[in-house]
């Protein structure tokens, strides 16, 4: 890239070529760019993409039935046609591992899901409603003393085990935080001169809230929602193991291992199968998280 | 300071007594009569009368709330409805191997993750920052019982150092006492060692660019000593809050440690409560961890005038 050089200048007076100090920018396609400007947030949703593919075509990856019992092939090593060996009633370890998928993910999302919504709406109503506040923040308070696990814990104890029954105990084990979160945004929004402008323009309440401070919930939302699916999958587990979670006749990836508890010391492969992909669904939620939060916080953005 | 710590002390109180009406009004709140759930589903009439009767489900909810909150100020948490025995009894035995386990993990996360913090806030962006960083997520990402049967099985069955399974109590000699907890403590402290290293290299990075790291560095302080003594006593805050408020993932992994490593402790007890459906017993863990976990962070609220002498109460 030069210029070129007027006629009458002798040669000593006209500049070399300049050599290349910026490197011309090499069109790359946008995926490539949001790869490069966000890896955590692609490998999340790599790991979650793959995890949704496994639960969606769960039938037709080489699975059968996986309550099939057999009493015959019991305790089989991982083989060809067992991939995963069978468990001790002859059940094909695989097959309630790729069905276990859909468990952790149904769990994880409706919690996340119902939490969040729920949460929001707590928040909201406390940050805006003054006498309320004190009352809701009290209840969170409470609610927030007991750890969540044994909370959930205590609401499963009482009902019929069932993924529902799971969904709503872990969702109301999580509703505090997030309503905590919200209201603290709220207040912190109150005080900004937009919405100050909004209520001096004469915006009513239901307008103020749904036009000017919920999409500013969003980013913090977001980004706690996904925390919440990573941590509602680990109490599912965590749930199911202990034998407090889905009923034993679904194939979670909790109930997997807690079924090879007792044999695990000869046949370490049950529990760890189920351990892997458990621990890959979380990453891949969390990294999802962690992404999220460097992308969504304005300060960290300025950041190289 | 003194006025201070008596209010903090009393608003402690609102707290406990929304958790008490919660784990109270439980039974109630559930779908079905209560009575009947807890027997199972093979009870006769008689045996779910009688559970009826013990819990005194035939009462106005008030009375029984006002009832079960007295006996709870006089230290009675009401009776086992599977073994017959009073329930604080029940948690007497099994509390000293949890509490063992909580505190010797407590210690060793400290130890191992504060330096891991400090370390990677003060290499930011090097190598040693980035690997402390993916074991961290790591370590959020992967379920207590899965760190527990990794370990087992690589230091316990492949290599056989530890033992596999068990507890033996600190009367049968510290040694032995100490190495069937080496690693349950590891177990239980990996996510927590995970919060704690994140912390600590996040309120690192605030304080490592303040003015006064800079005058300690320019007057010739060592690196040990501007990293350890003046930044981290001046990071501590935010560390403490994390500490404290981690103890619920501490003690939500316990109950899942003691079963992975059969541990007789409370989360045993709690274990075996659910399979039984003994109410009283779940209620009476739930309120006393919840009461604890309230304790700590109580503590935690006070040392902070300790790290930061500009907070005054």
């Amino acid at each position: 890239m030069s210029l070129s050089p007027p006629r009458a200048l002798p040669a000593e007076f006209i500049a070399p070529d300049l050599p290349e100090l910026v490197k011309p920018r090499r069109k790359r396609g946008r995926l490539a760019r949001f790869i490069i400007r966000h890896p955590t947030i692609f490998a999340g949703l790599v790991l979650i993409g793959l995890m949704l593919l496994i639960a969606l075509l769960a039938p037709f990856l080489g699975t059968t039935d996986p309550t099939a019992l057999a009493p015959a092939r019991r305790l089989r090593p991982p083989s060809a046609q067992y991939w995963f060996g069978t468990d001790m009633l002859g059940r094909d370890v695989y097959s309630r591992v790729i069905y276990g998928t859909r468990v952790s993910l149904i769990v994880g999302f409706a919690v996340a899901f119902l939490a969040a919504v729920t949460g929001l709406a707590i928040g909201l109503v406390a940050g805006f409603v003054r006498w309320s506040d004190a009352i809701i923040m009290r209840v969170m308070d409470g609610l927030m003393s007991i750890p969540p696990i044994l909370l959930a814990i205590a609401l499963i104890a009482l009902t019929r085990g069932s993924v529902q029954n799971v969904v709503i105990a872990i969702t109301i084990s999580e509703i505090p935080r997030v309503a905590r979160l919200i209201r603290s945004v709220v207040l912190g929004l109150r005080e900004l001169p937009f919405i100050e402008a909004a209520i001096a323009c004469g915006t009513r309440t239901p307008k103020l809230i749904l036009r000017h401070v919920l999409p500013n919930t969003l980013a913090p939302l977001a980004v706690q929602a996904t925390y919440i699916c990573a941590s509602a999958m680990i109490t599912e587990a965590i749930l199911s193991f202990i034998g407090a979670g889905t009923p034993p006749t679904i194939p979670s990836w909790g109930n997997i291992m807690a079924e090879g508890r007792a044999l695990w010391q000869i046949k370490p492969s049950i529990v760890f199968f189920p351990a892997i992909f458990l621990s890959a669904t979380v990453l891949g939620v969390n990294l999802l998280g962690d992404g999220l939060r460097d992308a969504l916080d304005p300060r960290r953005a300025l950041r190289p | 300071m003194g006025t201070y710590l008596l209010r903090r002390v009393l608003a402690t109180i609102p707290v406990m007594a929304v958790v008490a009406l919660f784990v109270f009004s439980l039974l109630y709140i559930a779908p079905g009569d209560p009575a009947a759930v807890i027997a199972g589903d093979q009870a006769s009439p008689e045996q779910i009368a009688h559970i009826r009767a013990s819990l005194g489900l035939d009462r106005p909810f008030l009375v029984r709330f006002g009832d079960w909150l007295w006996h709870i100020l006089h230290g009675d948490l009401g009776t086992s409805i599977f073994t017959n025995l009073p329930v604080t009894h029940m948690i007497a035995q099994r509390i000293q191997p949890t509490l063992s386990l909580m505190v010797f993990t407590i210690a060793l996360s400290l130890i191992i993750a504060i330096p891991m913090g400090v370390i990677a806030a003060w290499q930011q962006g090097k190598w040693p920052d980035r690997l402390i960083m993916v074991f961290a997520v790591l370590g959020f990402s992967t379920p207590v019982f899965v760190i527990g049967y990794v370990l087992a099985f690589v230091f316990a069955l492949e290599l056989k150092l530890l033992p596999v399974q068990g507890f033996t109590p600190i009367e049968q000699g510290f040694w032995p006492f100490l190495r069937s907890l080496i690693l349950p403590a590891f177990t239980l402290g990996g996510i927590y060692i995970a919060l704690i290293a994140r912390i600590t290299r996040a309120a690192m990075l605030d304080v490592l660019s303040q003015d006064y790291i800079r005058t300690a560095r320019a007057k010739g302080l060592g690196q040990g000593a501007v990293l350890f003594v003046h930044a981290l006593k001046n990071a501590a805050v935010p560390i403490v809050t994390v500490v404290g408020l981690g103890v619920a993932l501490l003690i939500g992994g316990a109950v899942v440690t003691e079963s992975v490593f059969a541990i007789p402790g409370l989360g045993r007890l709690t274990v075996d409560a659910i399979l039984r459906r003994d109410y009283p017993v779940i209620q009476g863990v739930v309120l006393l961890f919840s009461f604890v976990y309230v304790l700590v962070n109580l503590a935690v609220d006070l040392l902070y005038t300790v790290f930061d002498p500009r907070i005054r109460y």
